[in-house]
């Protein structure tokens, strides 16, 4: 494949090239992690030394045990899990149906309703904010995580994706089942999920990481310290917790996002390109 | 005719859901927020009309016109760094040979990270003293930063963590672009007798010019949202540097309980996204991506 500069050049600019390449990604973007994982591992007192040693003098791997029970952070793991996953399942169970319908059961107004959808895509986040706030409030949802679940499944880039691949699936597939008479909802379960599997996998993978990573409304909903997620709860020890002790927790905090990146590294980065330009 | 009614029933059926969670959390908060910039709205009275009084109390705070200049400052400094860079990175990537797994895998670890913990790990190397990179700047026989401490570097230390955590993204997207160039089109350029820069530019990036197009739309729309970076690493400070327009709308309405002040700030901000987002919206749909 020929690219801006024609192959068969690999001489000396090439590999120097690739050799500046290799450090300064590797130096921009994988040492900070290594030393913060490495930087965890060192009492307070060696962290406040100028220059900072690279490696530990004292290794103390406790650490990571230390920040866990100091900061409770099984609860607030726990809590991030029950918001992540709850996004999924209710953002999965609100809008594949819905995606379908829109794809297969073209209802009347069903453009018009797809049309309102993509409307809130236009509307940034932010300007939201207060009124969907003070929706939550009014519901009586503050400090209950099926607010966020709800506010999830309004999804309208899910729906745009799911209903764009659905319509790409065979037809004459779906017409064989309607002849052998099954219903709708079969139809759905049966023949259109185990067909939608790479998209699904995206969405879902999409939709735990957005969960994850979310700050604002895990800030907004949790004023009860005890149901925050791990990033309000960090956010909120940082200013009084030894250094060492909050590293290990950030790292720890971590750890389940880079771990489902490295196993599914492939569906992320192709989802990443299917939608990137609508997300 | 009756058949056609069952269709819709079912169809209805499906749709039920996931209308009831668009119109409670997105299109009935979009009235709502309309309405709420004109009113006085806080958790104790009846929410009363004000007129335009929510507006003039937003003009006469000082902070008001700091923060406009704050976000705009951040969108200006992050598209130089993170509209600029990714795409130059990803030329290059695309001329590598080697390690291409490897790349690609690094430049998007950090977008995994949550955004807070991104913030606080930054905070802790933008120390002065033994922070990593000030650390690195002295080994290097440099003089270090003041980064965090100082309103002169404070918003460009949030633009770099900001760019670094969300780099990735955009890398990967270009790379995906680049490779779908039709390789004689550099052939015949060549043949011509362009260079490897007029190359770049006169083949490169009309050729991914749409691309480019829709990440900077969507890159304004959301670096003047930035909100994580200041409220986790400054709070604002030093001295109102970092101060931005979100920072202020939270503060109006979860410090002060003035929800009418900071919905009109929202409607402030629409105006001036709506721009943005509505040419996002006609350069994608022509291209029906």
């Amino acid at each position: 494949m020929r690219t801006l500069i024609a192959p068969g050049r690999a001489g000396v600019g090439y590999k120097v090239a690739l050799a500046v390449t290799t450090v300064i990604l590797t130096a921009v973007f994988v040492v900070p992690l290594v030393w913060v994982v490495l930087s965890a591992m060192k009492p307070a007192v060696e962290l406040a030394r100028v220059p900072p040693t690279i490696l530990p003098r004292t290794w103390t791997p406790g650490t990571y045990v230390e920040a866990w029970e100091l900061m409770d952070l099984g609860r607030y793991f726990l809590n991030t899990i029950v918001v992540a996953v709850g996004v999924w399942a209710v953002q999965l169970a609100v809008d594949v149906p819905a995606a379908y319908a829109l794809s297969r059961l073209k209802p009347v107004l069903g453009k018009g309703i797809l049309g309102m959808m993509l409307l809130t895509l236009m509307m940034p986040a932010a300007v939201l904010l207060v009124p969907t706030y003070l929706t939550i409030a009014d519901l009586g949802l503050l400090n209950n995580p099926l607010a966020l679940w709800l506010l999830g499944a309004a999804n309208a880039f899910t729906v745009f994706l799911l209903k764009r691949f659905f319509d790409q699936l065979p037809a004459e597939v779906l017409e064989a089942a309607r002849i052998d008479g099954a219903g709708q909802f079969t139809m759905l379960w049966r023949i259109v999920l185990p067909l939608s599997r790479p998209i699904l996998a995206v969405v879902s993978i999409f939709a735990v990481v957005a969960a994850w990573k979310d700050f604002i409304w895990p800030l907004l909903v949790f004023s009860d310290p005890a149901r925050q997620t791990l990033s309000v709860a960090l956010q909120r020890f940082a200013p009084d917790t030894p250094v060492n002790l909050l590293l290990a927790g950030l790292v720890l905090s971590s750890v389940p996002m880079i771990g489902l990146f490295l196993v599914f590294q492939r569906h992320v980065l192709a989802g990443l390109t299917a939608g990137s330009v609508k997300g | 005719m009756r058949r056609r009614v069952a269709e819709n029933l079912t169809a209805y059926g499906f749709l039920s859901a996931a209308l009831i969670c668009f119109a409670v959390f997105s299109w009935y908060p979009i009235a709502r927020g309309a309405v709420l910039g004109f009113q006085q709205v806080d958790f104790v009275t009846e929410p009363t009309w004000v007129g335009w009084e929510n507006f003039e109390r937003l003009f006469a705070d000082p902070l008001f016109a700091t923060a406009w200049r704050n976000t705009l400052l951040f969108t200006a400094l992050a598209l130089v760094f993170g509209f600029v860079v990714p795409f130059l990175l990803a030329v290059v990537l695309n001329e590598l040979r080697h390690f291409k797994g490897y790349f690609r895998l690094i430049v998007y670890l950090p977008v995994m990270l949550p955004p807070v913990v991104a913030a606080l790990i930054w905070k802790w190397m933008y120390d002065p003293g033994p922070g990593l990179l000030n650390s690195a700047l002295r080994g290097l026989g440099l003089e270090g930063a003041a980064w965090l401490d100082s309103a002169d570097t404070s918003m460009l230390s949030l633009v770099i963590v900001a760019t670094w955590a969300n780099l990735g993204t955009a890398t990967l997207i270009y790379l995906a672009a680049l490779q779908s160039i039709p390789g004689d089109l550099y052939e015949a350029a060549e043949l011509d007798g362009a260079g490897v820069l007029r190359r770049l530019w006169h083949v490169t990036v009309p050729q991914t010019r749409f691309v480019l197009l829709v990440l900077l739309l969507l890159q304004v729309v959301a670096t003047m949202q930035v909100f994580t970076e200041p409220y986790v690493m400054t709070g604002g400070g030093p001295e109102d540097s970092t101060v931005t327009v979100l920072l202020l709308l939270y503060r109006y309405a979860f410090y002060y309980n003035d929800f009418g002040t900071a919905s009109a700030l929202s409607l402030l901000l629409l105006l001036v996204l709506g721009a943005f987002t509505a040419l996002y919206l006609r350069v994608t749909r022509k291209a029906d991506v």
